[in-house]
Protein backbone atom coordinates (compact mmCIF):
# COMPACT_ATOMS: atom_id res chain seq x y z
CA UNK A 1 0.00 0.00 0.00
CA UNK A 2 1.29 3.31 -0.90
CA UNK A 3 2.01 5.80 1.86
CA UNK A 4 -0.54 7.85 0.39
CA UNK A 5 -3.49 5.36 0.66
CA UNK A 6 -2.18 4.57 4.28
CA UNK A 7 -2.33 7.95 4.74
CA UNK A 8 -6.05 8.58 4.15
CA UNK A 9 -7.34 4.85 5.60
CA UNK A 10 -6.12 6.42 8.58
CA UNK A 11 -8.27 9.86 8.14
CA UNK A 12 -10.75 8.81 6.98
CA UNK A 13 -13.11 7.04 9.86
CA UNK A 14 -12.12 10.56 12.07
CA UNK A 15 -13.26 12.57 8.22
CA UNK A 16 -16.77 9.91 7.82
CA UNK A 17 -18.04 10.94 11.47
CA UNK A 18 -17.78 14.70 10.61
CA UNK A 19 -19.46 14.23 7.37
CA UNK A 20 -22.11 11.98 8.92
CA UNK A 21 -23.09 13.40 12.09
CA UNK A 22 -22.38 17.04 10.88
CA UNK A 23 -22.15 17.63 7.20
CA UNK A 24 -25.20 15.46 6.47
CA UNK A 25 -27.35 17.08 9.12
CA UNK A 26 -26.04 20.55 8.03
CA UNK A 27 -27.46 19.29 4.66
CA UNK A 28 -30.43 18.09 5.17
CA UNK A 29 -31.17 21.44 7.58
CA UNK A 30 -30.48 24.00 4.17
CA UNK A 31 -32.70 21.16 2.31
CA UNK A 32 -35.43 21.26 4.82
CA UNK A 33 -36.10 24.82 5.22
CA UNK A 34 -37.23 24.83 1.57
CA UNK A 35 -39.78 21.81 2.52
CA UNK A 36 -43.16 22.70 3.08
CA UNK A 37 -45.63 19.46 3.51
CA UNK A 38 -42.90 17.89 1.29
CA UNK A 39 -43.14 20.39 -1.66
CA UNK A 40 -40.59 22.95 -2.07
CA UNK A 41 -41.13 26.58 -1.44
CA UNK A 42 -40.85 29.66 0.51
CA UNK A 43 -43.58 29.42 2.82
CA UNK A 44 -41.07 28.16 5.87
CA UNK A 45 -39.56 32.18 5.27
CA UNK A 46 -42.77 34.02 5.05
CA UNK A 47 -43.66 31.94 8.32
CA UNK A 48 -40.33 32.90 9.97
CA UNK A 49 -39.94 36.56 8.72
CA UNK A 50 -43.83 37.01 9.93
CA UNK A 51 -43.11 35.27 13.59
CA UNK A 52 -39.56 36.11 13.78
CA UNK A 53 -37.78 39.20 12.54
CA UNK A 54 -38.44 41.17 15.87
CA UNK A 55 -35.74 38.20 17.06
CA UNK A 56 -33.33 37.95 13.90
CA UNK A 57 -32.75 41.71 14.83
CA UNK A 58 -32.31 41.55 18.02
CA UNK A 59 -30.21 38.29 17.85
CA UNK A 60 -27.96 40.47 15.77
CA UNK A 61 -27.84 43.59 17.49
CA UNK A 62 -27.24 41.49 20.82
CA UNK A 63 -23.87 39.38 19.43
CA UNK A 64 -22.95 42.85 17.54
CA UNK A 65 -22.65 44.43 21.22
CA UNK A 66 -21.09 41.33 22.64
CA UNK A 67 -18.42 41.06 19.52
CA UNK A 68 -17.41 44.77 20.23
CA UNK A 69 -17.18 44.60 24.14
CA UNK A 70 -15.09 41.91 23.84
CA UNK A 71 -13.01 43.08 21.21
CA UNK A 72 -12.39 46.42 23.66
CA UNK A 73 -11.95 43.84 26.75
CA UNK A 74 -9.86 41.87 25.17
CA UNK A 75 -7.62 44.11 23.00
CA UNK A 76 -6.77 46.16 27.12
CA UNK A 77 -6.21 42.77 28.86
CA UNK A 78 -3.62 41.82 26.35
CA UNK A 79 -1.98 45.57 25.59
CA UNK A 80 -1.58 45.98 29.58
CA UNK A 81 -0.10 42.19 29.66
CA UNK A 82 2.06 43.71 26.93
CA UNK A 83 2.79 47.25 27.52
CA UNK A 84 2.18 47.02 31.55
CA UNK A 85 5.19 48.21 33.25
CA UNK A 86 4.67 46.78 36.62
CA UNK A 87 5.44 43.52 36.87
CA UNK A 88 3.63 42.50 40.14
CA UNK A 89 -0.03 44.60 38.66
CA UNK A 90 0.45 42.34 35.24
CA UNK A 91 0.98 39.52 36.99
CA UNK A 92 -2.43 39.83 39.05
CA UNK A 93 -3.66 40.75 35.75
CA UNK A 94 -2.26 37.40 33.71
CA UNK A 95 -3.72 35.42 36.78
CA UNK A 96 -7.54 36.66 36.79
CA UNK A 97 -8.66 37.43 33.94
CA UNK A 98 -8.34 33.40 32.56
CA UNK A 99 -10.89 32.21 35.49
CA UNK A 100 -14.33 32.68 33.23
CA UNK A 101 -12.35 30.49 30.01
CA UNK A 102 -13.22 27.05 31.05
CA UNK A 103 -16.66 27.76 32.57
CA UNK A 104 -19.34 26.05 30.52
CA UNK A 105 -22.31 28.36 29.34
CA UNK A 106 -24.79 26.13 31.10
CA UNK A 107 -22.61 26.95 34.69
CA UNK A 108 -22.47 30.91 33.02
CA UNK A 109 -25.86 31.03 32.70
CA UNK A 110 -27.01 29.80 35.80
CA UNK A 111 -24.20 31.65 38.22
CA UNK A 112 -25.25 34.62 36.40
CA UNK A 113 -28.80 34.64 36.84
CA UNK A 114 -28.81 34.42 40.57
CA UNK A 115 -25.83 37.25 40.57
CA UNK A 116 -28.09 39.68 38.25
CA UNK A 117 -31.33 39.19 38.98
CA UNK A 118 -33.25 42.63 40.90
CA UNK A 119 -31.98 40.71 44.44
CA UNK A 120 -29.32 39.12 43.14
CA UNK A 121 -25.85 39.86 44.94
CA UNK A 122 -24.70 42.61 42.27
CA UNK A 123 -27.35 44.80 43.04
CA UNK A 124 -26.98 43.79 46.97
CA UNK A 125 -23.37 44.61 47.23
CA UNK A 126 -24.47 47.98 45.65
CA UNK A 127 -27.30 48.65 47.80
CA UNK A 128 -24.70 47.98 50.81
CA UNK A 129 -22.28 50.08 49.71
CA UNK A 130 -24.83 53.10 49.45
CA UNK A 131 -24.75 53.15 45.42
CA UNK A 132 -28.11 52.39 45.02
CA UNK A 133 -31.14 52.43 47.13
CA UNK A 134 -33.49 49.20 46.76
CA UNK A 135 -36.31 51.09 45.22
CA UNK A 136 -33.72 51.49 42.14
CA UNK A 137 -32.37 48.29 41.71
CA UNK A 138 -33.38 46.87 38.70
CA UNK A 139 -33.12 42.96 37.16
CA UNK A 140 -30.53 42.66 34.23
CA UNK A 141 -31.99 39.70 33.35
CA UNK A 142 -32.70 41.09 29.94
CA UNK A 143 -30.82 41.56 27.22
CA UNK A 144 -28.11 43.28 29.53
CA UNK A 145 -27.60 40.02 30.80
CA UNK A 146 -27.12 37.64 27.62
CA UNK A 147 -24.57 40.20 26.72
CA UNK A 148 -23.12 40.67 30.31
CA UNK A 149 -22.88 36.49 29.78
CA UNK A 150 -21.35 36.21 26.38
CA UNK A 151 -18.72 39.50 27.18
CA UNK A 152 -17.98 37.27 30.80
CA UNK A 153 -17.44 33.71 28.97
CA UNK A 154 -15.64 34.91 25.69
CA UNK A 155 -13.30 37.66 26.81
CA UNK A 156 -10.54 35.19 28.69
CA UNK A 157 -10.58 33.31 25.35
CA UNK A 158 -10.09 36.40 22.81
CA UNK A 159 -7.84 37.94 25.12
CA UNK A 160 -5.73 35.07 25.40
CA UNK A 161 -5.08 35.05 21.80
CA UNK A 162 -4.33 38.49 21.44
CA UNK A 163 -1.88 38.38 24.58
CA UNK A 164 -0.50 35.87 23.10
CA UNK A 165 0.04 37.59 19.43
CA UNK A 166 1.04 40.96 21.09
CA UNK A 167 3.80 39.22 23.13
CA UNK A 168 5.34 37.81 19.79
CA UNK A 169 5.13 41.48 17.91
CA UNK A 170 8.65 43.05 18.13
CA UNK A 171 9.65 44.75 20.91
CA UNK A 172 11.90 47.08 19.34
CA UNK A 173 9.30 49.70 17.60
CA UNK A 174 7.26 49.93 20.86
CA UNK A 175 10.42 50.78 22.75
CA UNK A 176 11.40 53.06 20.35
CA UNK A 177 8.24 54.74 19.93
CA UNK A 178 8.50 54.91 23.89
CA UNK A 179 11.66 56.49 24.11
CA UNK A 180 10.65 59.10 21.59
CA UNK A 181 7.91 60.09 23.98
CA UNK A 182 4.43 58.62 22.77
CA UNK A 183 1.93 57.33 25.54
CA UNK A 184 1.45 53.68 26.30
CA UNK A 185 -2.00 54.16 24.87
CA UNK A 186 -1.24 55.91 21.65
CA UNK A 187 1.79 52.69 21.20
CA UNK A 188 -1.33 50.42 21.78
CA UNK A 189 -3.38 51.70 19.10
CA UNK A 190 -1.17 52.42 16.88
CA UNK A 191 1.75 50.36 16.49
CA UNK A 192 0.29 47.06 18.92
CA UNK A 193 -3.32 47.10 17.81
CA UNK A 194 -2.60 46.57 13.73
CA UNK A 195 -0.44 44.39 14.14
CA UNK A 196 -2.56 41.59 15.78
CA UNK A 197 -5.66 42.19 13.49
CA UNK A 198 -5.80 38.77 12.13
CA UNK A 199 -5.57 37.35 15.29
CA UNK A 200 -8.17 39.24 17.20
CA UNK A 201 -10.49 38.90 13.58
CA UNK A 202 -10.21 35.41 14.06
CA UNK A 203 -10.74 35.27 17.63
CA UNK A 204 -13.92 37.63 16.95
CA UNK A 205 -15.84 35.87 14.59
CA UNK A 206 -15.30 32.20 16.27
CA UNK A 207 -17.02 34.13 19.64
CA UNK A 208 -19.52 35.29 16.85
CA UNK A 209 -20.15 31.87 15.72
CA UNK A 210 -20.41 30.52 19.01
CA UNK A 211 -22.80 32.61 20.75
CA UNK A 212 -24.96 32.62 17.43
CA UNK A 213 -25.03 28.57 18.56
CA UNK A 214 -25.40 29.13 22.65
CA UNK A 215 -28.92 27.96 23.26
CA UNK A 216 -28.49 27.53 27.33
CA UNK A 217 -27.71 31.17 28.07
CA UNK A 218 -30.57 32.95 26.09
CA UNK A 219 -33.11 29.81 28.00
CA UNK A 220 -31.62 30.75 31.07
CA UNK A 221 -31.12 34.81 31.11
CA UNK A 222 -34.18 35.61 28.68
CA UNK A 223 -36.72 33.00 27.71
CA UNK A 224 -38.85 36.01 27.20
CA UNK A 225 -39.67 37.65 23.84
CA UNK A 226 -37.83 39.50 22.38
CA UNK A 227 -35.15 36.38 22.78
CA UNK A 228 -32.50 34.99 20.57
CA UNK A 229 -32.74 32.69 17.22
CA UNK A 230 -31.49 29.57 19.08
CA UNK A 231 -34.28 30.33 21.70
CA UNK A 232 -36.99 30.09 19.17
CA UNK A 233 -35.46 26.66 17.09
CA UNK A 234 -35.98 25.04 20.60
CA UNK A 235 -39.15 26.29 20.87
CA UNK A 236 -40.30 25.47 17.26
CA UNK A 237 -39.09 22.19 17.32
CA UNK A 238 -39.97 21.24 21.16
CA UNK A 239 -43.67 22.89 21.62
CA UNK A 240 -44.48 22.05 17.70
CA UNK A 241 -42.84 19.74 15.90
CA UNK A 242 -42.33 22.63 13.73
CA UNK A 243 -38.90 21.39 11.90
CA UNK A 244 -39.56 23.16 8.43
CA UNK A 245 -39.50 26.97 10.48
CA UNK A 246 -36.99 25.74 12.60
CA UNK A 247 -34.43 25.08 9.55
CA UNK A 248 -35.22 28.13 7.97
CA UNK A 249 -34.11 29.89 11.40
CA UNK A 250 -30.86 27.49 11.61
CA UNK A 251 -30.32 28.76 7.70
CA UNK A 252 -30.59 32.49 8.44
CA UNK A 253 -28.24 32.30 11.38
CA UNK A 254 -25.84 30.31 9.36
CA UNK A 255 -26.07 32.96 6.61
CA UNK A 256 -25.49 35.72 9.49
CA UNK A 257 -22.56 33.82 11.16
CA UNK A 258 -21.13 33.33 7.54
CA UNK A 259 -21.66 37.12 6.14
CA UNK A 260 -19.44 37.80 9.13
CA UNK A 261 -17.03 35.49 7.39
CA UNK A 262 -17.19 36.46 4.62
CA UNK A 263 -16.99 40.54 5.30
CA UNK A 264 -13.47 39.76 6.78
CA UNK A 265 -12.31 37.63 4.01
CA UNK A 266 -13.03 39.95 1.51
CA UNK A 267 -11.37 43.18 3.94
CA UNK A 268 -8.11 40.86 4.23
CA UNK A 269 -8.35 40.13 0.35
CA UNK A 270 -8.50 43.42 -0.43
CA UNK A 271 -5.73 44.32 1.90
CA UNK A 272 -3.07 41.98 -0.04
CA UNK A 273 -4.00 42.90 -3.58
CA UNK B 1 11.68 50.61 35.92
CA UNK B 2 12.13 54.42 36.14
CA UNK B 3 8.35 54.14 37.17
CA UNK B 4 9.02 52.23 40.24
CA UNK B 5 11.85 54.33 41.70
CA UNK B 6 9.23 57.77 41.95
CA UNK B 7 7.34 58.13 45.04
CA UNK B 8 4.39 58.90 43.36
CA UNK B 9 4.19 55.58 41.74
CA UNK B 10 2.62 53.90 44.68
CA UNK B 11 -0.03 55.84 43.44
CA UNK B 12 -1.01 54.19 40.39
CA UNK B 13 -2.47 51.35 42.98
CA UNK B 14 -5.63 53.57 43.43
CA UNK B 15 -6.66 52.76 39.73
CA UNK B 16 -4.99 49.72 39.53
CA UNK B 17 -6.60 48.60 42.74
CA UNK B 18 -9.89 50.04 41.25
CA UNK B 19 -10.43 48.38 37.79
CA UNK B 20 -8.64 44.99 39.30
CA UNK B 21 -11.28 45.13 42.13
CA UNK B 22 -14.10 45.51 39.77
CA UNK B 23 -12.79 42.53 37.82
CA UNK B 24 -12.41 40.46 40.78
CA UNK B 25 -15.94 41.44 42.15
CA UNK B 26 -17.70 40.31 38.31
CA UNK B 27 -15.15 37.31 37.88
CA UNK B 28 -15.83 35.99 41.48
CA UNK B 29 -18.48 37.70 42.12
CA UNK B 30 -21.17 35.09 41.15
CA UNK B 31 -18.73 31.70 41.53
CA UNK B 32 -19.24 33.05 45.23
CA UNK B 33 -22.50 33.83 44.87
CA UNK B 34 -22.84 29.77 43.53
CA UNK B 35 -21.21 28.54 46.64
CA UNK B 36 -23.85 30.55 48.68
CA UNK B 37 -26.60 28.65 46.97
CA UNK B 38 -25.54 25.20 47.43
CA UNK B 39 -25.46 25.86 51.17
CA UNK B 40 -28.18 28.25 51.58
CA UNK B 41 -31.21 26.66 53.54
CA UNK B 42 -33.55 29.41 53.64
CA UNK B 43 -32.44 32.98 51.53
CA UNK B 44 -35.29 35.28 50.24
CA UNK B 45 -35.63 38.72 49.27
CA UNK B 46 -34.48 41.39 50.34
CA UNK B 47 -31.99 39.76 52.53
CA UNK B 48 -27.93 39.68 51.27
CA UNK B 49 -27.11 36.37 52.11
CA UNK B 50 -28.65 33.09 53.19
CA UNK B 51 -30.27 33.25 56.73
CA UNK B 52 -29.66 29.59 57.46
CA UNK B 53 -26.92 27.65 55.99
CA UNK B 54 -26.86 23.27 55.55
CA UNK B 55 -26.48 20.77 53.83
CA UNK B 56 -30.03 19.49 53.21
CA UNK B 57 -30.03 20.73 49.55
CA UNK B 58 -26.54 18.20 49.22
CA UNK B 59 -28.34 15.47 51.12
CA UNK B 60 -31.57 15.79 48.45
CA UNK B 61 -29.40 15.53 45.42
CA UNK B 62 -27.37 12.77 46.05
CA UNK B 63 -30.59 10.76 47.49
CA UNK B 64 -31.38 8.07 45.55
CA UNK B 65 -33.95 9.67 43.80
CA UNK B 66 -32.34 12.92 43.72
CA UNK B 67 -31.39 12.42 40.33
CA UNK B 68 -28.34 13.53 40.20
CA UNK B 69 -26.24 9.89 40.77
CA UNK B 70 -27.91 8.63 37.78
CA UNK B 71 -27.44 12.00 35.82
CA UNK B 72 -23.41 12.53 36.59
CA UNK B 73 -22.89 8.72 36.01
CA UNK B 74 -24.42 9.17 32.59
CA UNK B 75 -22.56 12.03 32.33
CA UNK B 76 -19.28 10.77 32.98
CA UNK B 77 -20.09 7.52 31.23
CA UNK B 78 -20.55 9.59 28.24
CA UNK B 79 -17.13 11.80 28.60
CA UNK B 80 -15.51 8.32 28.78
CA UNK B 81 -16.65 6.34 26.10
CA UNK B 82 -16.56 9.82 24.24
CA UNK B 83 -13.13 10.49 24.99
CA UNK B 84 -11.84 6.34 23.99
CA UNK B 85 -13.83 6.95 20.79
CA UNK B 86 -12.66 10.11 19.63
CA UNK B 87 -8.88 8.66 20.42
CA UNK B 88 -9.58 5.87 18.72
CA UNK B 89 -10.35 8.27 15.49
CA UNK B 90 -7.47 10.78 15.94
CA UNK B 91 -4.42 8.81 17.09
CA UNK B 92 -3.89 7.09 13.45
CA UNK B 93 -5.20 10.22 12.01
CA UNK B 94 -3.27 12.68 14.33
CA UNK B 95 -0.42 10.29 12.94
CA UNK B 96 -1.49 10.44 9.17
CA UNK B 97 -1.77 13.97 9.44
CA UNK B 98 1.66 14.50 11.17
CA UNK B 99 3.92 12.30 9.46
CA UNK B 100 2.48 10.28 6.37
CA UNK B 101 2.08 12.65 2.84
CA UNK B 102 -1.37 13.19 2.68
CA UNK B 103 -3.03 14.97 -0.46
CA UNK B 104 -5.06 18.20 0.53
CA UNK B 105 -3.83 18.29 4.40
CA UNK B 106 -5.28 21.62 5.06
CA UNK B 107 -8.03 20.87 3.90
CA UNK B 108 -8.82 18.10 5.96
CA UNK B 109 -7.57 19.76 9.18
CA UNK B 110 -10.50 21.96 8.40
CA UNK B 111 -12.97 20.21 8.07
CA UNK B 112 -12.18 18.61 11.44
CA UNK B 113 -13.13 22.61 12.87
CA UNK B 114 -16.69 22.33 10.95
CA UNK B 115 -18.60 21.47 13.94
CA UNK B 116 -17.13 24.88 15.16
CA UNK B 117 -17.30 27.09 12.94
CA UNK B 118 -21.37 26.77 12.17
CA UNK B 119 -23.89 27.44 13.99
CA UNK B 120 -25.04 24.04 15.31
CA UNK B 121 -28.10 23.96 17.25
CA UNK B 122 -29.92 22.77 13.62
CA UNK B 123 -27.98 20.32 13.17
CA UNK B 124 -28.50 18.42 16.45
CA UNK B 125 -32.13 18.81 15.56
CA UNK B 126 -32.01 17.31 12.50
CA UNK B 127 -29.30 14.65 14.13
CA UNK B 128 -31.60 13.63 16.63
CA UNK B 129 -34.42 13.15 13.57
CA UNK B 130 -31.64 10.69 11.84
CA UNK B 131 -31.37 8.92 15.18
CA UNK B 132 -35.00 8.86 15.90
CA UNK B 133 -35.18 7.12 12.71
CA UNK B 134 -32.65 4.25 13.70
CA UNK B 135 -33.71 3.81 17.11
CA UNK B 136 -30.13 5.85 18.76
CA UNK B 137 -32.08 8.64 19.82
CA UNK B 138 -32.67 8.66 23.81
CA UNK B 139 -29.77 6.40 24.06
CA UNK B 140 -26.20 6.70 25.37
CA UNK B 141 -24.27 5.58 22.28
CA UNK B 142 -26.07 8.16 20.22
CA UNK B 143 -24.92 11.13 22.80
CA UNK B 144 -21.45 9.59 22.44
CA UNK B 145 -21.51 10.22 19.12
CA UNK B 146 -22.44 13.69 18.52
CA UNK B 147 -20.28 14.30 21.48
CA UNK B 148 -17.70 12.94 19.16
CA UNK B 149 -18.01 14.95 16.59
CA UNK B 150 -17.98 17.71 18.29
CA UNK B 151 -14.73 16.90 20.72
CA UNK B 152 -13.05 15.26 17.45
CA UNK B 153 -11.64 18.73 16.61
CA UNK B 154 -9.04 18.96 19.62
CA UNK B 155 -8.61 15.36 19.40
CA UNK B 156 -7.19 15.22 15.88
CA UNK B 157 -5.55 18.86 16.26
CA UNK B 158 -4.00 17.93 19.25
CA UNK B 159 -2.67 14.71 18.27
CA UNK B 160 -1.47 15.77 15.03
CA UNK B 161 0.36 18.64 16.77
CA UNK B 162 1.57 15.73 19.57
CA UNK B 163 3.13 13.80 16.93
CA UNK B 164 4.69 16.05 15.02
CA UNK B 165 6.68 17.64 17.93
CA UNK B 166 8.17 14.04 17.86
CA UNK B 167 11.75 14.02 16.58
CA UNK B 168 11.63 11.83 13.19
CA UNK B 169 15.32 10.21 14.10
CA UNK B 170 13.69 8.50 17.25
CA UNK B 171 11.47 6.03 15.17
CA UNK B 172 14.29 6.16 12.62
CA UNK B 173 16.65 4.55 15.12
CA UNK B 174 13.90 2.12 16.21
CA UNK B 175 13.64 1.15 12.44
CA UNK B 176 17.50 0.79 12.07
CA UNK B 177 17.74 -1.73 14.76
CA UNK B 178 15.24 -3.65 13.49
CA UNK B 179 11.65 -2.94 15.09
CA UNK B 180 8.92 -3.39 12.75
CA UNK B 181 7.03 -0.11 11.71
CA UNK B 182 3.60 -1.16 14.43
CA UNK B 183 6.27 -1.88 16.89
CA UNK B 184 7.97 1.58 16.62
CA UNK B 185 4.39 3.30 17.09
CA UNK B 186 3.90 1.80 19.82
CA UNK B 187 7.19 1.48 22.00
CA UNK B 188 8.39 4.85 20.89
CA UNK B 189 6.44 7.36 18.96
CA UNK B 190 3.05 6.56 21.30
CA UNK B 191 4.56 6.94 24.59
CA UNK B 192 6.18 10.53 23.60
CA UNK B 193 3.34 11.71 21.88
CA UNK B 194 1.29 10.40 25.54
CA UNK B 195 1.09 13.46 27.19
CA UNK B 196 -0.50 15.41 23.85
CA UNK B 197 -2.99 13.19 23.92
CA UNK B 198 -3.58 13.24 27.40
CA UNK B 199 -4.35 16.78 26.98
CA UNK B 200 -6.75 16.19 24.05
CA UNK B 201 -8.39 13.29 26.53
CA UNK B 202 -8.56 15.98 28.65
CA UNK B 203 -10.51 18.48 26.41
CA UNK B 204 -12.83 16.08 24.57
CA UNK B 205 -13.62 15.21 28.22
CA UNK B 206 -14.72 18.53 29.40
CA UNK B 207 -16.02 19.69 25.89
CA UNK B 208 -18.03 16.00 26.60
CA UNK B 209 -19.15 17.30 29.64
CA UNK B 210 -19.97 20.57 29.39
CA UNK B 211 -22.15 19.66 26.29
CA UNK B 212 -25.64 20.81 26.21
CA UNK B 213 -27.46 21.56 23.28
CA UNK B 214 -26.56 18.36 21.51
CA UNK B 215 -27.58 15.93 24.88
CA UNK B 216 -30.88 18.46 24.77
CA UNK B 217 -31.97 16.98 21.18
CA UNK B 218 -30.10 13.83 21.40
CA UNK B 219 -30.18 12.38 25.29
CA UNK B 220 -33.67 14.16 26.69
CA UNK B 221 -35.33 13.04 28.15
CA UNK B 222 -34.46 9.30 27.77
CA UNK B 223 -30.35 9.94 28.91
CA UNK B 224 -30.20 12.42 31.97
CA UNK B 225 -26.97 14.26 31.88
CA UNK B 226 -25.78 16.81 34.40
CA UNK B 227 -26.37 19.72 32.29
CA UNK B 228 -29.99 18.84 31.66
CA UNK B 229 -30.20 18.08 34.90
CA UNK B 230 -29.01 21.78 35.78
CA UNK B 231 -31.07 23.35 33.29
CA UNK B 232 -34.72 21.68 34.40
CA UNK B 233 -33.75 22.33 38.27
CA UNK B 234 -32.70 25.78 37.25
CA UNK B 235 -36.13 26.20 35.09
CA UNK B 236 -38.07 25.09 37.90
CA UNK B 237 -36.51 28.07 40.05
CA UNK B 238 -34.98 25.30 42.58
CA UNK B 239 -31.64 27.21 42.72
CA UNK B 240 -30.21 25.18 45.65
CA UNK B 241 -30.11 21.79 43.14
CA UNK B 242 -29.12 23.72 39.76
CA UNK B 243 -25.93 25.43 42.41
CA UNK B 244 -24.81 22.58 43.37
CA UNK B 245 -24.61 20.58 39.51
CA UNK B 246 -23.29 23.71 38.54
CA UNK B 247 -20.91 22.82 40.70
CA UNK B 248 -20.33 20.01 39.59
CA UNK B 249 -19.82 20.71 36.45
CA UNK B 250 -17.57 23.64 37.36
CA UNK B 251 -14.76 21.68 39.80
CA UNK B 252 -13.40 19.26 36.83
CA UNK B 253 -13.28 23.22 34.38
CA UNK B 254 -11.18 24.77 37.00
CA UNK B 255 -8.64 21.59 37.88
CA UNK B 256 -8.29 20.73 34.42
CA UNK B 257 -7.41 24.21 33.98
CA UNK B 258 -4.95 24.87 36.26
CA UNK B 259 -3.39 21.37 35.13
CA UNK B 260 -3.75 21.09 31.28
CA UNK B 261 -0.39 23.33 30.97
CA UNK B 262 1.39 20.15 32.29
CA UNK B 263 0.61 18.24 29.76
CA UNK B 264 0.35 21.06 26.80
CA UNK B 265 3.57 21.75 26.65
CA UNK B 266 4.73 24.56 24.39
CA UNK B 267 6.48 22.42 21.38
CA UNK B 268 3.17 20.67 21.02
CA UNK B 269 1.06 24.08 21.64
CA UNK B 270 2.81 25.91 18.72
CA UNK B 271 1.96 23.46 16.54
CA UNK B 272 -1.65 22.93 16.67
CA UNK B 273 -3.79 23.94 13.62
CA UNK B 274 -0.48 23.21 11.64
Amino acid sequence: MSRRLLGLTLVLPALAVIAFLFILPLIMSAVGAFQVDGAFGWGNFEKTFDLYTKDIVFTVVIVSISTVLIGIASIAIGGYLTLGEHPVAVAILRWLYRWPMFIPFIVVGQILRTFLSKNGMMNNVAINLGLLTPIDAVSFLDWRGIVIAFVWKQTPFVALLVAGAMASINRETIDAARNLGASRLRVLIEIVVPQVGTTLTVGLILSFVTMMSVLSVPLMINAQTPTMLTADIAFRVNSYGDYGVANALGLISLLLASSVAWIYLRASLKERS
Amino acid sequence: MKASRNPLAALWWVPRGLVFGLMAFFIFGPLFNLLLWTVAEKWYFPHSLPLEYGFSSWAKVFAPRGGAVESLTNSIVVALLTVVVSLLLAIPAGYALARLKLPLRGLILLAFLIPQAFPNLTVYVNVARIFYEIGLNGTIPGVVMVHVSHGLVYAVWIATAAFSAIDAELEQAARNIGAGAMRTFLDVTLPLAAPGLMASAIFVFLESLDEFTGSYFVGAPDVNMLPLLLYTAGAGGNYQIASITALLLLVPSLVFMLIVERFLKADVLSRVGH
